[in-house]
């Protein structure tokens, strides 16, 4: 490991770093030395490191290019230790800690040396566009297997294999104003709204508020522009009406000017977030922002020039070449080149002149510059060749030459003889690109500015750009486009605010740009080297031509074929480059062909800032009855049923255990199934859907959305009822109990309780808003206990004063009065086929109740059971479960349920008319049956499908499927329920289920009634 | 995520408080036997997908729990209006930029007549 400690191109003074702080860090398994106020990328930079990565498809080396969120080659994997990982971090973005450790993401087996890069150099010019679709495409099957190699040659990154150590936080926030982008604009129009009164959110993807503001060369009121950044934060800071939001990246504009903003509060002190009294801060919050207005103030991206060996590290965009001169006194080179379009560009060659290094010559595209920096940099006598341009960087691991040459005003061709400079650094500059992506993800088409040779964004209602995100480059203009939109803004929201007094600029005169995207090379676009449009995505202007070649005209099937703009990047580089040479090859101009639609996020949020508390425990409700610490204590096994935790089965210790072993899930379940059967079983049942309906007309109401007859169930009685949609499809199911003459009380299945409520409430709020009913979700007020079993009623008569008499409570009665003391209505309703009575108590009465009949029934061989048994014991007597047994395909008569069908009901009840569509008419339709397998040892797979004929050629045609199959402990055999095509009329007949493993199993069709098909045991 | 106005509460509230139930206005058939197999398949699985103004239902699930009408954009998703049931729309798309006020008070009147005949004729 060796020890580099000095740092070549640091410059002994300016920047915005602390020298006196020294931090340590180490990447790819080397360590170095920056100082605190440096990214990862700038102390890179500051030690000399080139090569930061290999490229994603070419695995070419790759250094850094920019200096913030648009870098397209400096993604590491950041993390010291497993739980730690965090993947396609920016080094541009990731503040210096000490202690930190990174790696390059791509690249084995190291950067340096890269095994894929052969494939790159020997294989570049054979890796077309769609290269690996043509390659591999045959045969199918083993595309699962180049992926993973493909896969592992593009290293995309790793998620970290031990649980986060981190926590992360969702606010929510509420403002007038939110100002995204704290440069010029963002800072004098969050100053002019927040002294306006208005609430002001302030928000800015780096380190320090002030963007472009902290490296200018421009003075304001004839002080360096980073004093009035800091006048105006300090004010800002002391004004409640604000909330500043440095490190927060607004990462997706949603509808309604709802804005999530991802705020990194400890990713500048370690890699995980540090301690503070024993006690670990969140590391990140994601602010879900609702905001009254936004103004994007969002800046532009410099866009590079596209020339051969525009990859080669030592090429840079000349904004980041001063950003890291002026900001963090690191200058990335001893000797350089810039190739640009415009004046803006010449900070580059200034600042690399001021910090005493040679400026090789300035190549500019255009003829007769005479713009105020040019002039500056002709009285240095800097070297500066007009008309011309880089076409090509020379070097393999850094930049070793610029071959400059003239070139045509419209650059289709290489009109001289190209010249070598000696030098180690590239700057380029094509001119600069709104950042329009937040105002994209609203859905607003941007529109070209032929003035500013970019795309400005479209704005709905609401919505603002200031300063450069809107192409106003120019400093003043920007501070005072800043103060307008917000006034504006204001105004939209019925406020008015006083336009501030912005600091003196000195007046600069600038020389118009020129456009210029894809430099020419001698060689056509196909032959020369290549020429990177998306340095991420390692996309060459000859990819682009190819694909329209090939026919690809749309720039969003050229953006899918050759990958350009995908992924993390987004196109925040190359996306206009690109689109622009699309267009010359389709003889279209740029606004013809227009952009491709940018998605969020903008740059990559961790999972968890997005999953925020909502993880783990938290992930979802969990539901519990009253009864729950019971069934934990007493050895359940659970189930979820929506969100409520049911008992599954108890298993029990069996008999013969030597070290405690428990019953299996089989054991156990036969053993209660039989306890049913023999004696008596207990369900906690409180999770079905409970809805109590009242009101003069919740009879008429009842008959209308349910499909059998209620006109006359009396004060005291309990009915089965099916509800179906409009369609006639069967949607839930369950029993009503008539309470009161105009009140009764609806059960419904577990799952389905809080969409039949919604139901009930539609029909009655838009169809039938005269019936005078409402409805009152009760499930959680009332525990349910169904004891059920032979000895049911000799164990109920112990603990209620209720007569039990067969005579006196019928099935399908229900009884109010008192059991273990307490006030209870008991049901004699049964999904077992057994005597059963269903006990509601008020929840709070329940363990009371539940215990007391524990107390009495032990000598009757109470046994509790779960839901697997009862899923056995209600299949056994083909009661069906809605949404098990149907699919919302099937009608009441499919199920063979004529019977709980009213025809002749007064009302068009809800399904009675689709009942007698052609498609429900059909005699093939999947109807319910019962399958007895031949072998009575097999349990049949739900969700199996069913044929007629075994040996019909495969495809064979599939006539149905097992919707319930369990083994009856009664029977001593597997049984199931299905549903089959015409299955009534083909009762005895016999049916097969090919199964995965090549097994094919018989079964004989049947009555879904396996137990007790006369009903006489419910009677009883 | 939307911001929604519910009429009843008289607040905005954020879309994970309702539920989206499909285009508004869609009346079922008055007499479903008299309907053609056509017909009551039209109503029950034809619905309009129209670029730009459009009614939906929703429900204010998690507040108040009734059912309400939506005029939204379905280009720009920008919320016009939010209007009871038995109610009718300022925004159509024959009228994107809003009927008069007092046009649709005097149909809302209207109907409101029409649910207070309804239910005279229930209780008969």
């Amino acid at each position: 490991m060796s020890q580099s400690l000095n740092q070549p191109n640091r410059l002994n003074e300016g920047g915005r770093i602390d020298r006196s702080r020294r931090l340590t860090f180490t990447f790819n398994g080397k360590r170095y030395q920056g100082h605190a106020g440096d990214t990862l990328a700038s102390a890179l930079l500051a030690n000399g490191v080139d090569i930061v990565n290999r490229s994603f498809k070419y695995s070419r080396p790759r250094g850094i290019v920019a200096a913030g969120a648009e870098e397209p080659n400096a993604l590491v994997q950041l993390g010291s230790s497993e739980a730690a990982q965090v993947p396609n971090v920016r080094a541009t973005q990731q503040a210096l800690f000490d202690g930190l450790v990174a790696r390059s993401t791509n690249g084995w087996p190291n950067v340096q040396r890269d095994a894929m890069s052969l494939v790159g150099k020997l294989g570049g010019r054979f890796m077309p566009p769609g290269f690996y679709y043509k390659t591999f495409m045959a045969p199918a099957s083993m595309w699962m297997t180049y992926e993973k190699f493909i896969r592992k040659g593009a290293g995309l990154g790793r998620s970290p294999m031990e649980r986060d150590p981190d926590s992360y936080d969702h606010l929510n926030q509420h403002c007038d104003l939110l100002v995204i982008g704290a440069g010029p604009a963002g800072l004098a129009a969050a100053l002019t709204a927040a002294r306006g009164g208005a609430r002001v959110i302030l928000c800015d993807e780096q380190e320090e508020l002030g963007g472009s503001l902290l490296d200018s060369r421009e003075l304001l009121d004839h002080q360096p522009a980073a004093q009035w950044v800091q006048r105006v934060v300090e004010e800002l800071a002391g004004l409640d009406n604000v909330t500043l939001l440095p490190r927060t990246t607004a990462n997706g504009y949603h509808d309604h000017h709802f804005v999530t903003l991802h705020e990194r509060r400890t990713e500048h002190l370690g890699e995980t977030a540090p301690l503070v009294d024993g006690v670990r801060p969140s590391r990140s919050r994601m602010h879900r922002v609702r905001a009254g207005q936004v103004l994007l103030a969002t800046g532009a991206h410099e866009r590079p020039l596209v020339y051969a060996g525009n990859d080669v590290p030592g090429n840079l965009l000349a904004g980041a070449v001063s950003t890291y001169i002026r900001r963090y006194g690191v200058v990335s080179g001893d000797r350089l080149v810039l190739s640009t379009s415009n004046d803006h560009a010449y900070r580059a060659a200034l600042d690399w002149d001021d910090a005493g290094r040679e400026v090789v010559a300035i190549v500019d595209a255009r003829q007769a510059p005479d713009g105020e920096l040019v002039e500056q940099a002709r009285a240095r006598g800097i070297r500066i060749i007009e008309g011309t341009a880089v076409i090509e960087a020379k070097g393999s691991s850094r930049v070793s030459g610029a071959r400059v040459a003239t070139i045509d005003a419209q650059a289709f061709k290489v009109t001289g003889q190209a010249e070598t400079l000696p030098c180690d650094t590239i700057a380029s500059s094509g001119g600069y690109s709104p950042v329009i992506h937040l105002a994209s993800h609203t859905g607003a088409r941007p529109t070209w500015n032929d003035e500013i040779l970019g795309f400005v964004p479209s704005l709905l209602k609401g919505v603002h750009a200031a300063g450069s995100a809107r192409g106003i480059h120019d400093l003043a203009e920007g501070l005072a486009d800043g103060v307008a939109k917000a006034c504006e803004a204001l105004a939209a929201l019925g406020r008015t605010a006083q336009a501030i007094e912005l600091p003196q600029v000195d007046a600069r005169r600038e020389g118009k740009a020129c456009a210029l995207y894809q430099v020419p090379h001698e060689k056509p676009t196909l032959r020369a080297p290549k020429q990177f449009v998306d340095l991420q995505n390692d996309v060459t202007a000859a990819a682009i031509e190819l694909a329209t070649r090939e026919g690809f005209e749309s720039i969003e099937h050229v953006k899918r074929y050759t990958a350009m703009g995908f992924g993390t990047d987004q196109g925040k580089l190359g996306n206009i480059n690109g689109m622009a040479i699309a267009a010359r090859c389709l003889n279209k101009s740029i606004p013809e062909v227009g952009t491709t639609v940018f998605r969020p996020n903008y740059t990559p949020v961790t999972f968890g800032a997005i999953a925020g508390r909502h993880c783990r425990d938290l992930f979802d409700p969990e539901r519990y009855t009253a009864l729950h610490q019971w069934h934990v204590e007493n050895g359940a096994e659970f189930e979820d049923v929506g969100q409520w935790k049911r008992p599954w089965y108890f298993p029990q210790v069996r008999p013969d255990a030597v070290n405690g072993e428990r019953e299996s899930m089989a054991e156990a379940v036969a053993r209660e199934c039989l306890a049913v059967r023999e004696k008596v079983g207990i369900l906690d049942a409180s999770t079905l859907g409970k809805i109590d309906i009242q009101g003069p007309d919740a009879r008429e109401f009842l008959a209308r959305i349910y499909t059998n007859k209620w006109e006359k169930l009396a004060v005291g009685k309990c009915r089965y009822g099916l509800m179906c949609r409009d369609d006639g499809m069967l949607m839930d199911d369950g029993t009503t109990s008539c309470l009161g003459e105009n009140h009764f009380l609806m059960t419904t299945t577990t799952g389905g309780a809080a969409g039949v409520m919604e139901w009930l409430e539609l029909w009655h709020q838009t169809e039938w808003p005269e019936l005078d009913v409402t409805f009152t979700s009760v499930t959680d007020h009332w525990a349910t206990m169904t004891v059920t079993g032979p000895e049911a009623r000799k164990l109920l008569a112990e603990i209620t004063d209720i007569d039990l008499a067969r005579d006196s409570f019928k099935f399908m009665d229900w009884r109010e009065g008192r059991v273990a003391d307490m006030p209870a209505r008991v049901f004699r309703i049964s999904f077992t086929g057994e005597l059963a009575y269903e006990i509601n108590v008020q929840a709070n009465y329940a363990l009371h109740v539940w215990k007391t009949l524990f107390k009495h029934g032990e000598k009757y061989g109470l046994t509790p059971y779960g839901t697997e048994t009862m899923h056995v014991l209600r299949a056994e007597k083909g009661f069906i479960i809605a949404g098990q047994d149907s699919d919302g395909s099937v009608t009441p008569e499919d199920l063979g349920m004529q019977w709980a069908v009213g025809y002749d009901k007064p009302y068009s009840w809800v399904g009675k008319r689709a009942l007698s569509r052609s498609d429900t008419r059909r005699t093939d339709r999947k109807q319910l049956v019962g399958l007895r397998p031949k072998d009575p040892s097999v349990v049949l797979e739900e969700g199996a499908q069913i044929v007629f004929d075994p040996d019909h050629a495969i495809p064979m045609p599939m006539v149905g499927h097992v919707t319930s199959s369990y083994y009856s402990p009664t029977l001593k055999s597997g049984f199931a329920l299905a549903v089959l095509k015409g299955g009534h009329s083909r009762m005895g007949e016999t049916v097969y289920l090919p199964m995965a493993d090549g097994k094919t199993h018989a079964a004989e069709i049947v009555s879904p009634i396996f137990v007790d098909p006369k009903g006489e045991r419910q009677h009883v | 995520m939307f911001l929604i106005y519910c009429p009843y509460c008289e607040e905005h509230r954020e879309e994970e408080e309702f539920h989206p139930k499909g285009q508004a206005h869609i009346a079922r058939p008055a007499d479903p036997e008299a309907c053609s197999d056509k017909e009551w398949g039209d109503y029950l699985f034809f619905r309009d997908n129209p670029r730009g103004i459009h009614h939906e239902l929703w429900v204010h699930a998690v507040g108040c729990r009734k059912f309400f009408n939506v005029t939204r954009n379905t280009v720009s998703y920008e919320i016009l209006e939010s209007y009871r049931v038995g109610e009718q729309p300022r925004f159509t798309a024959e009228h994107p930029e809003g009927r008069p006020v007092e046009t649709v008070a005097a149909e809302n009147v209207t109907a409101k007549a029409e649910v207070v005949e309804r239910q005279e004729g229930v209780k008969a």
